[in-house]
Order: structure tokens, then sequence, then C-alpha cells
């Protein structure tokens, strides 16, 4: 029995000691932008919290940026992609999984070459086309790569082949037109399915950078993780680390909430995603 | 019987008097299937082949000169220079800097917290964590860690007597440290796939290897990796994929530098169209990394299918 129970706890010990590692960079993170700024760069980098804690750098931060700006042009942006998402992958994933058609298989694959052909691989073509469309410099611009969805289609048809048939069968025969089927039978039984895709949509558009980079010019469509590329660039001269820390808490926060609130739900989205990265 | 099958009966017996709702029938799937296919025709199909055009032209950038045919000429200019052999190298040394210690992170992780305990339940979220961050703020994070002297990484190192290089100064060493934030940024992602793959390893199996006495190392070697491989190939695949495709870091932490040091395929490719209008070889560019996604994946899709089937 003592031979196991030392390896036991090394190995507890070893793992909290690879989880610090592991975590001190959101640690520093929290602490430094708690600091306040009269600690001196020298000391910035010190996970001791000895001081007394300010919210001067998160004021800051508010300040040099336009965050209230960026939260809103990203919200924009998430909840425009997911609003037509939903609409898109639904549609596409009842047809996909409850119709059948001549070409189904051929056009399933062709969905699927999206998740290969990851829009961000497509930069320069979409630039082209978006400037095209006259959506150069629009936050639709940033968003309409991304509705239409491959990922969301499979997820949809995979929920949807998982339901039992009885109550749409029921539906039909009743005389139920075929939408009445989707939205009152299907949709409200694919509830987690929608709820999956939303959370790994919402993630992946929230963090984007390269794609609205590109699309963007002027400030006032900015989301948040430019500004922050911008603030972070800014702070290089300017030492202002506990204002950085500050900054970078304010982009990750909503999401590192959301997670810790669900964290189940997150951890099962992802474990299904897979390919959205 | 699908919905279509029982409409069809339906259909049947009314068949002469509704000739227009049954082709209205006929047409359904695919006007569901439109909304999504305009999207996927204006941003993944066309793109291909608007792609394919502009590689073979010159378009010269506010210069007003005309667009010239130049068949290969892209190709060529785009493989003779330095910056994009440059990438493509440092792509691969990236992707396999970052492909081996990630995969084996993510496994030892979801071996260490597999089991269903408060403990293991924290490890699981400092682990997954990085992953939920955008690419952007890591980088932010990264840039004051490697910062030289003053940084988390040398302040700590100098405590226990040591002094680190220039990690994003140094030419030799800044790809490794870019390496090296990606590792910590993507492991806890994968480890999800290891730990949900584990679930669905036989415990007989592991325990009739117990009792013929095969130790932890033998029933990891000879029952668990086996058993995982399809999870296995399907993370290698979703990682060539991020590998290739998030570049995020290497715009706020480097610019491709020190000396095109920490430079990647589509940094070059974004360097190119928007940085320098050189469109004719962004396009040839982006026609090379769109050939090595496709020979990455086509060839492992029904990995693919069968993995995310295999995880819902």
């Amino acid at each position: 029995m003592r031979r196991k129970h030392l390896p036991a706890a090394l190995l507890a010990a070893l793992l909290s000691a690879v989880a610090f590692l592991w975590a001190s960079p959101f640690l520093w993170t929290l602490i430094a932008s708690f600091r306040p700024e009269s600690a001196g760069s020298a000391g910035m980098a010190s996970l001791w919290p000895d001081f007394a804690p300010t919210l001067l750098n998160f004021r800051n931060a508010l300040d040099s940026g336009s965050f209230g700006l960026y939260y809103a042009n990203t919200l924009i942006v998430v909840v425009g992609v997911l609003a037509v998402q939903c609409v898109t992958v639904s549609l596409a994933g009842y047809a996909f999984a409850r119709l059948r058609f001549p070409g189904r298989d051929v056009l399933f694959y062709a969905f699927l070459l999206q998740l290969m052909l990851v829009p961000p691989a497509l930069i320069v073509p979409n630039l082209s086309t978006v400037v095209d469309l006259h959506l150069y410099d629009t936050l639709p611009g940033v968003m309409a790569p991304y509705f239409a969805s491959a990922f969301g289609t499979f997820l949809m048809r995979q929920t949807f082949l998982a339901l039992p048939r009885d109550f749409e069968e029921a539906a039909a025969i009743d005389g139920a037109p075929w939408w009445a089927i989707v939205w009152y039978v299907l949709l409200p039984m694919a509830k987690p399915g929608l709820i999956a895709f939303a959370i790994v949509s919402v993630t992946a558009h929230w963090n984007e950078f390269l794609w609205p980079l590109m699309v963007i010019s002027s400030p006032d469509n900015q989301t948040l993780t430019i500004g922050l590329a911008a603030f972070t660039r800014g702070a290089e001269g300017g030492k202002e680390w506990g204002v950085l820390a500050a900054g970078t808490l304010l982009v990750m926060a909503p999401l590192a909430v959301a997670f810790v609130a669900f964290q189940r739900r997150f951890v099962d989205s992802f474990v299904f995603s897979g390919v959205k990265g | 019987m699908s919905l279509a099958g029982t409409t069809g009966v339906l259909d049947g017996i009314q068949a002469a008097a509704v000739p227009v709702r049954r082709r209205r029938l006929r047409l359904l799937p695919y006007a569901l299937l439109a909304p999504s296919l305009l999207f996927l025709v204006l941003f993944t199909y066309l793109p291909v082949a608007r792609v394919l055009v502009e590689s073979f032209y010159d378009k010269p950038h506010g210069t007003g000169a005309a667009t010239t045919f130049v068949g290969l000429g892209n190709y060529a200019k785009v493989l003779a220079d330095p910056a994009f052999r440059q990438a493509a190298f440092n792509n691969l040394v990236y992707a396999v800097g970052v492909l081996v210690p990630t995969l084996v992170l993510a496994l030892a992780f979801a071996l260490a917290v597999q089991r269903s305990t408060r403990f293991s339940a924290v490890l699981r979220t400092v682990f997954f964590f990085p992953s939920l961050v955008p690419l952007v703020a890591a980088a932010s994070l990264f840039f004051f860690i490697f910062l030289p002297r003053v940084g988390l990484l040398d302040y700590y190192l100098a405590k226990i007597g040591l002094s680190g290089p220039n990690w994003l100064g140094d030419s030799d060493i800044a790809l490794w440290s870019v390496i090296g934030l990606t590792v910590w940024k993507n492991a806890g992602y994968y480890m999800l796939f290891y730990i949900a793959g584990l679930q669905n390893v036989p415990r007989d199996t592991i325990e009739a290897a117990m009792i013929d006495g095969a130790n932890a190392w033998q029933r990891l070697r000879f029952v668990i990796l086996p058993a995982l491989a399809p999870t296995t190939a399907f993370v290698v695949v979703i990682a060539l994929i991020q590998l290739l495709t998030n570049v995020d870091h290497v715009i706020v932490l480097t610019r491709g530098g020190p000396s095109n040091a920490t430079n990647l395929l589509l940094y070059y490719i974004f360097q190119s169209a928007h940085e320098n209008f050189e469109y004719g070889k962004a396009a040839a560019a982006t026609l090379m990394s769109v050939a090595v996604l496709l020979a990455i994946s086509l060839g492992s899709l029904r990995i693919m299918e069968r993995g995310a089937r295999g995880h819902g």
C-alpha cells in the first residue's frame, strides 16, 4: 500500500506544478492588472500580490482604447454571424438528414470541403469578393464568409439524424407543411445541437483577428481583437504593462465568465466541434 | 420512412390534382440548401477559382498599368523568393515543432485528468482555458512573458540564477518561442479529444492486460495507444489545418521577424497582399497553401468524418 501512495502523492505534486506553470500567464495578467503603477516596471513580473489592489489600470485601458465601441462591434459581428448561421445550418442540416434527392452525397462532400478550405486560407480572394460586393470596411463584410458553415450543417445533420421520426411523421400525416415540422417539431428537440454550435461559433468569432484586420480600415469599425493588437504594439514603448494586462483581461473576460458558468456545455461543444478551432 | 417518402405517399393519392405541389417538393431540398450554397459559392468555391485565375496575371498596384498575363510567372517569382522559401520551411518546422509536444502533452493531460475528482476538474479547466482565449490575447500575454530582463520568464529565470536569450529578438530562438506559445495554447484543446477517446477504450482489455502483468507503460503502449489511433489521426488533421491557418500571434509578436525567422505561409500571403500589394504573388502562394490543405485533408476525409461522428 505504501509503495502505491508515494507515487500518487508525487504525481499530484507534479501535476500541480505543471498546472501552476500553465496558469501562470493568466495569474500574472490578473495580478498585474490590479497592481498600482507606482510599483515600477522592475517588479512588474512578480506573481506575488504585495500591494493594495487598484482599478486604475482598467480605467486607463478603457480610456485609451475605444473599448465600448470595440465591444459593440464584436457583439454585432458575433450575433449577426450566429443569427444567419442558425438559419442556414438548420435548413441544410434538415435537408441532409431527412430528405432524399439526387446529388445529395456529392453536395454533402461539397459542404465538407469548407472544413479544409477554411476562410483564413482564402483571405486574399475573399477580400476581393468583399470589395466587389461593396462590403469593404463594413461589419457585414467581416461576417459574410461565415454565413454558411459546413461544421454547423454537419452538426445539425447529426443532431436531426439522432431524433426519432415518429413525431414528424405524425405531423406530416396531419398535413403539416415542411417548415412547420422543422420549426415546431424538430428544432425544439434539436436545441442541444444548436447550443453546442452557438458556443463554438461565438467563441471562434469573438476571438477572430486576421480577417477583420484585412476587411476593416476605419477605427469606427474595429473589433476587440484589432483594438487589443494595436494596444499591445502601442505598449511596446510605453511600458504600461498594468494597462496592457487590464486591456487583455477585458477582451478575455466575457468568454471566460461564460465558460466558468457553463463549463460542462463548453467542453461538450468543443469535443463535438473538432474542426472549427 | 423519411419525410419525403411520407409526403410522396400522400401525393400519390392526389397525384393528378396537385402536380405543382409535387414538383415543388422535389425542389425543396435544393431550396433548403440554397442559402448555404450561395455563401459557399461566394466564399469557398469561387475564391479558389478566382485565385487560380489571378495567379496567372500580374496586377501592378497603384501604377495604373494594365493587368498582364504572365502564365506561371507568379509561381516562379514566389518560389524564387527567399522569404517564401523561408516561410515554407518555417511552417514545416513550426508544424512539427508544435504537433509533437502538443500531442504528447494532450495525451498526458488526458490520462492525468480522466478520473472524475475535484482535483481533476480543476486541472482540466486550467489546461483547457488557453484554447478559449483569442490568439491575439495570448500573444499580448506572451509579449510580456518574453520581454527581455523584466518579463515574466526572465524575471523568474534570474531568480534561479539563469539568464534567458532574447526570446523574440534572436532569430535562432524566435520561432521556438512562437512554438512554445502555440503548444501552451493548443494542448488543452486536443486534450478534450483524448479524454473523449479514452472513454471508448474498452475497460476489460485494460484489465486483462493488468492481469497478464502488463505494467503501466506496456498498457499505454500496447493497449491504450492503438485504441486511440483514430483520435490521434483526427487530432493530427485538425492540428495541421490550424497550424497552417493561424498567424495572429505572428502578426502581434514578431511580424515575421527577426529577418523572416518567424515568417509563416499565411503571414507571407497576408504581407504580400495587405502590405506589399503584390496580388499575383499572394494569389500564387494562396493556391499553393490551398493545395497543401487539400492534400492533408482529402486523404483523411473519412478519418475526419469518423472522428467527428465518434466524438458526437
